[in-house]
């Protein structure tokens, strides 16, 4: 029987403000396959989005929803989540939105590894506004903040999240929804703070003047810069410059997660236990 | 009322009141002259099994506040100056989403980075509109130790009674100021709480912003099976973005009048030697420390000035203010900036000849200063 995405969805809010054929869609059905196979309570749940196109995906979910302002759903989700640390908080966020205004609340959410999900939409630039540069849109292709082409140079969000101590770090795309699926579920399953990554499509802002007139045109250009994290590693120096690892690129379980560590301090103020020293960690400095 | 002695500083006096009010999450980031708060709550909060975070800036500190009061806390930020410009954005979402947080801003020295250990009054008209867009800010000034303490509380209990920011305004002298303050009993306090309204029928007839229009968002705690969105967009009754002409009228007009049309719960001034009052004398925070020993020094001489002390600043208490202006002629307005609240008593008092006496370099206005310029009138 095909899944039945109803009694996640706020049917009244659809159709969608998302452009006909954008990603979007599809990772707001895997999300809800995921979340559906977790089996935890819709009100227990807290969606947290940016701004931008993926900053609509929260209105369209029926669970706890938070539309915050530009870049910042990681801090708003960090006084959600540390009030409420037995909650499953997820945010939702877009390339610009992450790795641009919001770079300093995603750094120091993988640092501080509190357990929640936060999910990168990246579409190669900023779709909502009608196509400017995001610190992914790829050097040399158009947009209409740079219309003689882009020289920003980019850079590999993942490994961002990695340096910065996130304790899950995956990418995958829309292109195979089956698998963004079980990604997700092993994000909202882990322990700690878990980035994915989603390469998407963008083919009316992105694709439209860089000669991927269609979704599939589109998708099929992300297939061509990505490619499965096993190949990925066989693979030289050079021929990995222009291609992004797909699949689990970190997992960390031993990782002390924050709302625990939180519990310990407040342990210490409550007289249960001594102060915490370097002693307590693994990895100290 | 019981009291008990406490010998404190503002800023501390400030974080205790929090807790004892009920706060439950404190966000914020170090900034002279505020960071006291921090120090000391974080310690407080802990220990009743709160929540204290540092975070990456001054913008993250109250995004977290800001997601812990939407999931159903009371909880506190503190800064200064610059802090509340990193800030202003979000508290503009709190203004729109009606989110209940308190943010006490122990003034420094501005513009800019200005003199960060030194005192001012400068973010008087910050504090009315820190972020774009209409909306009605509620600003309260403690004028002394005691203030620090119970303005917070105050601010904590009409937080959750307009369900918006509520600013309390320490300045540099206050926060740093250690010494003897009488308090309300931590029972009293407690008893003084009146949480935030909830809606308890059916979830199906819960629209947390389908309000009276003088009247604020009834917000439900998350996670208690009422599911619902908060967003920086107009919104419509359950809280979803939408453009319909009427509905963004109305809301962005019941966000002004629920203030506008219960100014008198808000309402708090002090008046000090008014009665025969011949020159008002009108200041806030703790330079009506120094307006008090002035007047009584004017006293002595013979000269009969009273104080006139708003302790909600904004709203202000215009209709006070004209009452005593309409029949005392002489009236001066001491600040620690070029005017800022010179500019509300004009406007409230329908006069373009109150004095000033202002003073911008981050030093405290001593009551010689004052007295002097009483007599220069």
């Amino acid at each position: 029987m095909a899944f039945n995405y109803d009694k996640y969805l706020r049917l009244e809010k659809m159709p969608t403000l998302w452009c006909w054929g954008c990603g979007d869609g599809v990772i707001l059905k895997a999300f809800i396959r995921a979340i559906d196979k977790m089996g935890v309570s819709q009100d227990d749940v807290c969606v947290v989005s940016g701004i931008g196109c993926s900053g609509r995906f929260s209105s369209y979910v029926d669970f706890n929803t938070i539309h915050t302002t530009h870049g910042r759903t990681v801090a708003y989700a960090t006084g959600v989540k540390l009030a409420n640390p037995d909650k499953l908080v997820i945010c939702v966020a877009g390339d610009g939105d992450a790795l641009a205004i919001g770079g300093n609340h995603t750094i120091h959410g993988c640092r501080r590894n509190i357990d929640m999900t936060m999910i990168v939409i990246n579409n190669f630039i900023y779709g909502l506004t009608n196509s400017q540069t995001s610190p992914t849109t790829p050097r040399g292709m158009w947009t209409v903040s740079q219309k003689a082409g882009n020289i920003d140079p980019t850079f590999d969000s993942c490994e961002l999240a990695i340096a910065a101590g996130a304790s899950f770090v995956a990418r995958d795309s829309v292109i195979d929804p089956k698998k963004l699926e079980k990604t997700l579920l092993k994000a909202m399953e882990h322990k700690g703070f878990s980035y994915v990554e989603v390469l998407s499509n963008c083919h009316i802002n992105l694709g439209r003047k860089n000669k991927m007139l269609s979704a599939i045109e589109n998708l099929d250009w992300i297939d061509s810069i990505s490619i499965a994290k096993k190949k990925y590693d066989t693979l030289s120096e050079e021929e990995q410059m222009n291609l992004l690892p797909l699949g689990i690129l970190k997992q960390d379980s031993e990782a002390e997660e924050y709302c625990e560590m939180y519990a310990e301090i407040q342990k210490v103020h409550q007289g249960e236990r001594k102060k915490i020293t370097q002693d307590d960690f693994a990895k100290k400095i | 009322m019981a009291t008990r002695e406490v010998i404190s500083t503002g800023n501390e006096l400030a974080a205790m009141a929090a807790v004892d009010a009920g706060c439950m999450f404190f966000g914020g980031y170090p900034l002279t002259p505020s960071s006291e708060v921090m120090h000391v709550i974080s310690d407080l909060l802990p220990k009743k099994g709160g929540v204290a975070i540092q975070m990456e800036d001054e913008i993250a500190g109250v995004c977290a506040v800001i997601g812990a009061a939407m999931s159903g806390q009371r909880a506190l930020t503190a800064t200064s100056g610059p802090g509340i410009s990193l800030k202003a954005e979000n508290l503009g979402l709190a203004q729109m989403a009606e989110v209940p947080i308190v943010v006490v801003n122990v003034m420094r020295g501005g513009p800019s980075t200005g003199l960060p250990t030194r005192v001012s009054q400068g973010d008087i008209a910050q504090a009315k509109n820190p972020s774009h867009g209409d909306y009605k800010s509620i600003t309260l000034c403690a004028g002394s130790l005691e203030e620090c303490y119970t303005e917070t509380v105050r601010a904590f209990n009409l937080a959750d009674r307009f369900m918006q920011p509520v600013f309390v305004l320490l300045d540099e002298t206050l926060g740093h100021m250690h010494g003897k303050a009488m308090l309300p009993t931590k029972e009293e306090v407690e008893a003084g709480i009146v949480p935030r309204k909830t809606f308890d029928g059916p979830a199906d007839e819960y629209f947390p912003y389908e309000c009276e229009a003088d009247q604020p968002a009834v917000l439900n705690p998350m996670f208690k099976g009422y599911r619902y969105h908060f967003t920086g967009l107009h919104h419509d009754k359950n809280g979803f973005p939408t453009e319909e002409i009427e509905t963004c009228r109305k809301l962005i007009q019941r966000l002004e009048d629920k203030v506008e049309l219960h100014k008198d719960e808000l309402e708090s001034y002090e008046e000090f030697m008014m009665d025969d009052a011949e020159i008002m004398i009108v200041a806030y925070g703790s330079v009506s420390l120094a307006a008090k020993e002035a007047i009584r020094h004017l006293r002595n001489e013979g000269i009969k000035a009273g104080l006139f002390r708003p302790i909600t600043i904004w709203p202000s208490p215009a209709e006070k203010m004209k009452e005593y202006a309409d029949k005392i002629e002489k009236v001066l307005v001491v600040e620690l900036n070029i005017g800022q609240y010179r500019d509300e008593v004009q406007r409230a008092t329908s006069r373009l000849d109150i004095e000033g006496l202002f003073k911008v370099n981050g030093r405290p206005l001593s009551p010689y200063e004052i007295v002097n310029k009483v007599k220069e009138l």
